[in-house]
């Protein structure tokens, strides 16, 4: 579904949250076709680093620059173009069901809607399909929107805690989906705390940064 | 931009969307007044315009500190900003989903109010134009409220703090459309309503959308 390429270079990067000095002086990049695993303790800035790459939040220094589509991209909302995004929260309408979740980021993000069933098999939903989604099982929701991830189709990654809630079976769909996503020259960031069987490069915030 | 209009319209009118909740309250506020006054026809005849426009803008109130908040709150507003359009086409979007939930209802619904007021047969057409053309305003500087304060729980307690001032021209020259038919006056009201209604449509998205911003790097 996926065939641009993307990479992402970061450089001298520093992160201010309230007074509070989260890191700075980093330095990393993630060619295409890799995934970057991010741990570290709780409080070390795991989701603001997404959030930084993201462009939610504006650096306190340092450059991002994202090869997307075969441009360079450094403006944080035009960054934001490119991103798929997967939050610590779920980002569901708990009154929607299932497919009406999928089916509006189909639209929104100018997917294609013939691929929200196929979308919801693949995620192990069909039978939940036309339930409310408040009505399904933590498990279920992260399911939901890892579907939505696939179907966002777009080239750099960023996902926050992606096992949480999830079973063996789901984890294994996560690791599938980021196998599959990076063979296509997309990229991905990860912010985890559990072990992943996925060849990825490693980077440990916190500590004394 | 049509995805997510017909999504928040979807939203309104499911469990908790507030639609419905909002056209009831604006019917109970209004059905309240005459029953406060008493049967005094010609005054209650002469407050109609006014009461139905505080009420309405009260009953969109209602609604309006769930424009942004529930979407931040969980998660969508951060995939909604992603999105490839602008946030200010999507405000816009917001705006124009909250006027058709609310706004536009409470117009419909209004002549019947007017029956508890006595108002005569001739101002019926003052007060529903000057609702139709003025209720873009309370969504537009409402939503510009909503997004200042969506990720202040409870912010609702301060969005009416933030946006009843604001939208006082549009309460002043709404009644007044309907007490210029009833004294036979020429009506000037409706134009400057109009004309506040459409600088509020068209500046609220750029506001909102920095508000956004602001709250999303918060």
């Amino acid at each position: 579904m996926n065939t641009a390429l993307a990479s992402l270079d970061v450089g001298d990067l520093a992160c201010v949250r309230g007074s509070r000095l989260l890191f700075r002086n980093l330095y990393f990049k993630v060619e295409p076709g890799r995934a970057l695993l991010i741990e570290g303790p709780n409080g070390a800035g795991k989701t603001s680093l997404l959030r930084l790459i993201a462009g939610f939040l504006a650096p306190a220094a340092g450059t991002i620059a994202l090869h997307a589509g075969g441009n360079a991209v450094t403006e944080a909302e035009e960054r934001g173009k490119h991103i798929g995004w997967f939050g610590h929260q779920d980002g569901l309408k708990p009154q929607l069901t299932a497919k009406e979740n999928l089916s509006f980021f189909a639209r929104l993000y100018g997917g294609n809607p013939a691929y929200v069933m196929p979308m919801l098999d693949w995620a192990g939903l069909l039978r939940a399909a036309d339930f409310p989604v408040q009505y399904l099982s933590a498990g279920q929701k992260k399911r939901l929107a890892l579907a939505r991830l696939k179907l966002s189709n777009r080239s750099a990654w960023l996902l926050d805690e992606p096992f949480a809630a999830l079973d063996a079976a789901g984890k294994k769909l996560v690791e599938q989906m980021l196998a599959e996503h990076c063979a296509t020259g997309g990229i991905a960031v990860v912010a985890t705390h559990e072990a992943i069987s996925l060849e990825a490069s490693k980077m440990t915030l916190g500590g004394n940064a | 931009m049509t995805a997510l209009l017909s999504r928040d319209i979807r939203l309104s009118f499911r469990a908790g969307g507030g639609a419905m909740l909002a056209l009831a309250f604006f019917a109970s506020v209004a059905a309240l007044v005459p029953l406060g006054i008493g049967p005094d026809l010609k005054l209650l005849a002469r407050i109609a315009g006014g009461v139905l426009w505080i009420a309405a803008s009260l009953a969109a109130l209602l609604s309006l500190d769930r424009l942004f908040q529930a979407d931040f709150e969980d998660g969508s507003l951060d995939l909604i900003a992603l999105a490839p359009q602008s946030l200010e086409a999507t405000a816009f979007a917001k705006i124009a989903a909250h006027w058709l939930t609310t706004g536009l209802p409470l117009t419909v619904l209004s002549p019947l109010l007017g029956l508890l007021f006595g108002l005569p047969p001739q101002a019926y057409p003052a007060l529903m134009l000057s609702l139709l053309v003025g209720t873009p305003a309370i969504s537009a500087i409402g939503a510009v409220g909503a997004s200042l304060t969506l990720s202040i729980r409870r912010g609702g307690l301060i969005l009416p703090l933030i946006v009843l001032p604001l939208l006082s021209p549009a309460v002043i020259f709404g009644a007044g459309a309907v007490l210029a038919v009833l004294d036979g006056l020429s009506n000037g009201a409706l134009g400057l309503l109009a004309a506040f209604s459409l600088v509020a449509v068209v500046l609220a998205p750029f506001a909102c959308a920095a508000g956004v911003r602001l709250n999303l790097a918060g």
